[in-house]
């Protein structure tokens, strides 16, 4: 069947007074990294866990894999793999016992289930220390240990939420590494939710998810075309010269900030060609800066990710993962 | 159906691992018992030295063997609660799997817990002088793993309902003591005042020690002065006892699963 990854319509949960999502619509494609994007209390957390069947929808309804997720529980949990924020390790256990009660729960065949451990243990580089009890991993041991653990039983999705959060930057590459190795390699799709701007980039479709809705939707480059233009940055040995010549040959308002002038270009790598044909010899140096997602985020929701996050309330200043970004 | 026997296998096999490699857990849980009967029962002997016809240790050796069960099984149940702290009830509940299965085997884990734990006992009770016999050995084995079942399915009931484990600590000082001490685990069911009598026919352990200790008093050749349970006139015979135990831990089962499954 040839079915998309997830496809959730007009859904929505209320906790009491709180409308933690209020009406949202996706389609994930096979195979894709989808990443939601938002400021912590967004409800991104609360729509992974509805679709991982952990939580059931005030309104509207979801499939994962080609399943219903409040009809088809057991279909949906067959074929998800899930990383939640928190560890859910058996601390006692040695690595490699977590991860047969693993296969065994989710009845992975009994002549597989060695081979399978074996292979996704190696994939996170810690088959060397499958005996070791998982109290003495670290944060990031763990994390992979989760993700390896997710994939014992071979899901066609797998759900990450904060996969990389509290980890140091060196942990996150080797985890987004797996990540684009599983994608590749295996018909995989991968949804998580993240709120460092850098990983966003790395997935081929995100949507942004503020306040319990999405305002956003497409891949990073979309997203950042839809909002701003390329930021042309010059120096030139004669400032005005120049201005006088963008605005006669390139309608370009151009201004001068901070002893550069700066202007809006579509696209900056196209316009550049022009510039130099146009200016010649005038120009001593040239930058091009992409739009960010960060800009994307402020204007889609027209405020800054970091300001949505410190309104988000006095949950995350006891998050040190979430101290350790703000610095 | 095959699935469902591999999930009660592995999450059976989990809590006899936890069990096993908490040694100091496995060792204190044989220090209380050890006390009550050579320390207290030694005591006590200088004031009742016969009790139903026997030494007053043999007498009290079925109640101590009866507390270790209970304090094995509860605390066995107690890791369900853990289990919830540390995230990992997560795991299991997100499985597609019943969740009957996993109770199940939560149970029989505590059950083969409590029941180990019970066979230890009958080494110390042989040390103290207990008679044994064969048939006395597999009757109190076998009256055990009853017993260690039930009493671990009336744990998890509990502890399916409570959030954190300084609350279910405290909940087991309010409810293991009260059981226990109105069990007649102690002290002969015959001659107590009326109040205590009532107590006793109302507790669901009474059913458990006394099987227990009819099967050693007749061990001792004693069993025609076993202090049988009374309702009235009415003696109840040991099967009935041991189906009221069978039939208490199915009511703890039903009491469990509803909490046990709810999501989040």
């Amino acid at each position: 069947m040839t079915t998309d990854a997830v496809v959730v319509r007009g859904l929505e949960k209320t906790y009491g007074d709180i409308q933690a999502v209020r009406g949202i619509d996706l389609t994930v494609a096979r195979g894709e990294v989808f990443g939601f994007l938002g400021p912590n209390g967004a409800g991104k957390s609360t729509t992974i866990k509805i679709l991982c069947t952990l939580a059931s929808p005030t309104a509207g309804s979801a499939t994962v894999a080609g399943y219903d997720v409040v009809k088809e529980r057991d279909e949906v949990r067959a074929s998800i793999g899930l990383v939640f924020q928190e560890t859910t390790l058996d601390d006692y256990l040695s690595a490699y016992r977590n991860l047969l009660f693993h296969g065994e729960l989710y009845d992975v065949p009994a002549n597989d289930l060695p081979k399978r451990i074996e292979e996704v243990m190696r994939m996170v580089g810690l088959w060397d220390r499958k005996d070791s009890a998982v109290a003495t991993f670290s944060g990031g041991m763990k994390r992979r240990l989760e993700i390896a653990r997710g994939l014992v039983h071979a899901p066609k999705v797998l759900f990450l939420d904060e996969p990389t959060i509290g980890l140091d930057p060196q942990t996150r590459n080797g985890i987004w590494g797996y990540i684009r190795e599983l994608r590749k390699e295996h018909e995989l799709t991968i949804f998580l939710t993240t709120h460092y701007m850098d990983e966003a980039e790395s997935c081929d479709r995100i949507a942004i998810m503020d306040a319990g809705k999405i305002v956003g939707e497409g891949s990073p480059e979309k997203l950042k075309a839809s909002v701003a233009k390329d930021r042309v940055q010059l120096r030139t040995k004669d400032d005005a010269a120049a201005i006088a010549a963008l605005k006669e040959r390139f309608e370009i308002d151009a201004a001068i900030h901070e002893g550069q002038i700066r202007f809006g270009v579509t696209s900056g790598e196209e316009f550049l060609p022009r510039l130099f044909s146009e200016l010649g010899a005038g120009i001593v140096s040239v930058s091009v800066a992409r739009p960010t997602l960060d800009d994307v985020f402020l204007s889609f929701t027209g405020r800054a990710m970091r300001d949505a996050e410190a309104s988000a309330g006095e949950r995350n200043l006891a998050n040190p993962a979430f101290r350790q970004r703000r610095h | 159906m095959t699935s469902d026997l591999r999930v009660i296998k592995v999450v059976w096999q989990r809590e006899l691992l936890r069990f096993w490699k908490d040694r100091p857990r496995l060792i204190a849980g044989l220090v209380q018992p050890v006390l009550y009967l050579f320390v207290m029962g030694t005591g006590i002997s200088a004031m009742v030295p016969v009790t139903s016809g026997v030494p007053f240790r043999t007498f009290l050796f079925p109640g101590v063997m009866c507390m270790t069960v209970l304090f094995t099984c509860f605390f066995s149940a107690g890791s369900l609660v853990w289990d919830r702290e540390l995230g990992f009830m997560r795991e299991m509940m997100v499985a597609p799997v019943r969740r009957g299965s996993i109770l199940i085997g939560k149970c029989l884990g505590g059950m083969t817990a409590g029941t180990f734990q019970a066979f230890m006992m009958l080494i110390i009770g042989a040390i103290a002088g207990v008679p044994m016999t064969p048939t006395l050995v597999v009757t109190l084995l076998l009256e055990s793993l009853l017993i260690s079942f039930a009493v671990t399915a009336f744990g998890v009931a509990l502890a399916s309902r409570i959030r954190s484990i300084q609350a279910f600590m405290a909940i087991m000082q309010v409810v293991l003591f009260p059981l226990f001490f109105a069990s007649g685990a102690l002290y002969p069911l015959r001659g107590l005042p009326t109040w205590l009598e009532v107590l006793t026919r109302f507790d669901p352990l009474t059913y458990a020690v006394t099987p227990l200790r009819v099967a050693v008093l007749e061990a001792s050749g004693q069993g025609a002065l076993a202090p049988m349970v009374t309702w009235g006139s009415f003696v109840v015979p040991v099967w009935l006892d041991l189906v009221i135990v069978g039939a208490s831990s199915v009511v703890a089962l039903c009491l469990a699963l509803p909490s046990f499954s709810r999501t989040e």
